[in-house]
């Protein structure tokens, strides 16, 4: 499925300043692209827990969303998100952020994606979230 | 929407804009605080190169937008209350209704619309001067925390 692809996680993340803002990382795993966000000092967006801010959580849900469809597309055109629906479950610690995507529907327009970002382990999420985006 | 009135504690809510502008991710985004009034809050963010989603356009990355609205969401709470309280996200749903132009700041102006006992409900809107048609909305719902290992803490912006 990703033999001879345009794009490596290293490209993603070339095309993407906003990406390498907040320090998101992409590795390939078992051929599978896994999303993180180490913890960074400018991502604190509450600095009395101290807690990731929830915008971010959301600005990286939303990037591993798009990262992951181009990559299961196998596309260089980035997905329009046309809207973004997130809960949030409990805070972010100052610690490493995983996320972890799955496309519930691919059509040929639309595809709804959901995602959902964990730190300590995937059954105890931080937040969950799901999207529509507009395909080319 | 009634006619505008002062924030309920205009010490507090000054407080808490300029808590939700120098947290270290708002300023990352240097985000700022434009104006308040009783049940509304209005911020921008200054056009960067660095939070551009995808490089080939230039357009702001989604994740930009949504912590403009996320946190000036939370601020339009505070404008409501007589004392701190710690109010985190529950939800948040935002409609992209078109890109952000590049190199134009993105102003967002958040009205809370219902004031619960528990839970507050805000709606906002991104916006950019010189186009009639938002960037986005959001929708979002805010919990009232109900109590505070120690001193009460102005929590806003995040979960």
């Amino acid at each position: 499925m990703s033999l001879n692809l345009p794009l490596s996680p290293e490209t993603l993340l070339g095309h993407s300043p906003y990406a390498r803002q907040i320090g998101m990382k992409l590795a390939l795993v078992d051929n599978e692209l896994r999303f993180s966000l180490p913890f960074h000092e400018h991502n604190i967006g509450n600095d009395q827990l101290p807690a990731l801010h929830g915008g971010l959580i959301g600005g990286f849900m939303e990037m591993a969303a798009i990262m992951h469809l181009l990559w299961i597309r196998e596309s260089s055109t980035i997905p329009r998100t046309v809207d973004f629906s997130i809960d949030y479950l409990r805070p972010g610690l100052a610690r490493e952020l995983f996320a972890d995507c799955s496309v519930t529907k691919h059509g040929q327009q639309i595809a709804n994606v959901q995602v959902s970002v964990w730190q300590e382990s995937p059954d105890k999420p931080v937040a969950v979230a799901r999207a529509h985006f507009l395909l080319d | 929407m009634s006619l505008p009135l002062p924030v309920k504690n205009l010490e507090l809510f000054n407080d808490i804009a300029q808590w939700l502008c120098q947290l270290p991710h708002s300023r990352i985004l240097q985000l700022e605080f434009i104006q308040g009034e009783r049940g509304r809050a209005t911020m921008r963010l200054p056009y960067q190169e660095r939070l551009v989603g995808d490089s080939r356009s230039g357009v702001l990355h989604g994740g930009v937008i949504t912590t403009l609205i996320d946190n000036t969401s939370a601020l339009s709470i505070f404008s409501l209350l007589e004392e701190p309280c710690g109010y985190p996200t529950l939800d948040l749903r935002i409609d992209y209704l078109r890109p952000a132009t590049p190199c134009v700041a993105v102003y967002c102006t958040a009205e809370c619309y219902r004031m619960g006992r528990e839970i507050a409900f805000t709606r906002a809107t991104a916006y950019q001067e010189g186009h009639a048609q938002p960037v986005a909305y959001g929708v979002a719902t805010f919990m009232r925390r109900r109590s505070f290992k120690g001193e009460p803490a102005p929590l806003g912006a995040s979960a």
